[in-house]
C-alpha cells in the first residue's frame, strides 16, 4: 500500500532551474543561432515591419496600422522624452521610440503562446542595449560639457561643504559612471528572467501534479498552479509592457543629464 | 535540511527594496491625491524612484543565482 503511493524518483517534483535558459542550436554547426537568437531577428524585423507600415506613407486621417504607430509614438514622446528632454525631444525621438518599440516586442514574446521566451532574460541582449546607451551618453557627456566639465560636474555637485566632496565624489563617479549603466542592464535582464521563472515554476507544478503524479492532495496543489499560472502571466504582461517603458525613460533620462548639467 | 542559502539572502535583500516601494508609492498617491493637476510630472518621478529602488532587489535576486552554484 505504502509502496503504491510513493513516487518513484524520477517522478519526484523537480522545480525549473536556470536549465530553462540554456539553448541548443538550431542549427547543427552554428553555435550562436539558438532560439534567443533568432527571437532576437524576428523582434528586430517586426519593429522595422511596424514601423515602416505604420510611418511610410501617412495619411491625414490615420487608419488601420498607422494608428497603432501614432498612438505608440505619441505615448512615446509625451511620456518618455517630454518630461526629460523637453524642447530637445524631437531630436532623440528615434532613439527612445526604436528602443521602446523593440524592447517591448522582445518583452511580449515571453507571452505570446508557443514562443513564450523573453530573450531579454539572457543577460547579452540587454548589456548589449546598455552599452550602446553607456558609449553614447558618455560621448555626449563630454562634447556639451567638455572632458573636465563633464565628470567635474559628475562628480563634484555644487554647494555642499568642502571635506563632504571626499565622500561624493567617489560615490558619485561610481553611482553615475558604473552603477547606473549596470543596473540598467540588469534590471531588465532580472525581471524577465525572474518572470519567466515564476512562469515555468506554476506551469510545472501544474502539469506535475495533475498530468504526471495525480493524487487527490496533490490536484488541489495542481490546480493552484494553474491559477496562478494565469494570474502570473497577467501580471507578466504588465511587467513587460512596464520594463519597456523604464528601459526608454532613463534612456531619455541619461541623455538629458549628459546634455545639460545639473543644477 | 536540503536547499539553497541564496533563498534566504533573497529573502533578506528584499526587505529594504520592498519598504522603499511602499514609501515611494505610498508618497505617491498622497501627492497626487493633494495635488491632481500634477500627475503627469508625479507619476514620471514615482516611475524613477520605483526602477531605482527595485535595482536593489534585483540585484539580489541576479547575484543569488552567480552565487548559487
Amino acid at each position: 500500500m505504502t509502496a503504491a503511493l510513493t513516487p518513484l524518483a524520477s517522478e519526484e517534483f523537480q522545480a525549473p532551474g536556470l536549465g530553462l535558459f540554456d539553448w541548443p542550436p538550431l542549427v547543427e554547426g552554428v553555435a550562436w543561432f539558438n532560439k534567443p537568437a533568432l527571437l532576437a531577428l524576428i523582434t528586430m524585423l517586426l519593429a522595422i515591419v511596424l514601423a515602416y507600415a505604420a510611418f511610410s506613407r501617412p495619411k491625414l486621417v490615420p487608419k488601420g496600422v498607422q494608428n497603432l504607430g501614432e498612438m505608440a509614438y505619441e505615448f512615446a514622446r509625451e511620456q518618455i522624452a517630454r518630461p526629460f528632454l523637453g524642447k530637445d525631444s524631437d531630436r532623440w525621438m528615434p532613439l527612445i521610440f526604436s528602443l521602446f518599440i523593440f524592447v517591448l516586442i522582445a518583452n511580449l514574446f515571453g507571452s505570446v503562446i508557443f514562443i513564450q521566451f523573453p530573450f531579454m532574460s539572457i543577460i547579452g541582449y540587454p548589456a548589449i542595449l546598455a552599452i550602446g546607451v553607456f558609449l553614447l551618453v558618455t560621448y555626449l557627456g563630454i562634447k556639451h560639457q567638455g572632458p573636465v566639465g563633464y565628470f567635474k560636474n559628475m562628480m563634484f555637485p555644487p554647494g555642499l561643504p568642502k571635506w563632504i566632496y571626499v565622500l561624493v565624489a567617489p560615490i558619485e563617479f561610481i553611482s553615475t559612471f558604473i552603477l547606473r549603466h549596470v543596473t540598467h542592464a540588469l534590471r531588465l535582464f532580472a525581471t524577465m528572467m525572474a518572470g519567466h521563472l515564476i512562469l515555468a515554476l506554476f506551469s510545472e507544478v501544474g502539469w506535475h501534479f495533475l498530468f504526471v503524479n495525480l493524487t487527490p492532495a496533490g490536484a488541489i496543489v495542481g490546480v493552484l498552479g494553474v491559477a496562478m499560472t494565469i494570474v502570473m502571466t497577467a501580471f507578466e504582461l504588465f511587467i513587460q509592457a512596464l520594463q519597456a517603458y523604464v528601459f526608454a525613460l532613463l534612456t531619455a533620462m541619461f541623455i538629458s543629464t549628459s546634455l545639460h548639467a545639473e543644477h | 535540511m536540503t536547499g539553497s542559502l541564496a533563498a534566504i539572502g533573497y529573502g533578506l535583500a528584499a526587505i529594504g527594496p520592498g519598504i522603499g516601494v511602499g514609501i515611494i508609492f505610498g508618497n505617491g498617491v498622497q501627492a497626487i491625491a493633494r495635488n491632481p493637476e500634477a500627475y503627469p510630472i508625479i507619476r514620471t518621478n514615482m516611475m524613477l524612484g520605483f526602477v531605482f529602488t527595485e535595482a536593489l532587489a534585483l540585484i539580489g535576486i541576479a547575484l543569488g543565482f552567480v552565487w548559487a552554484g
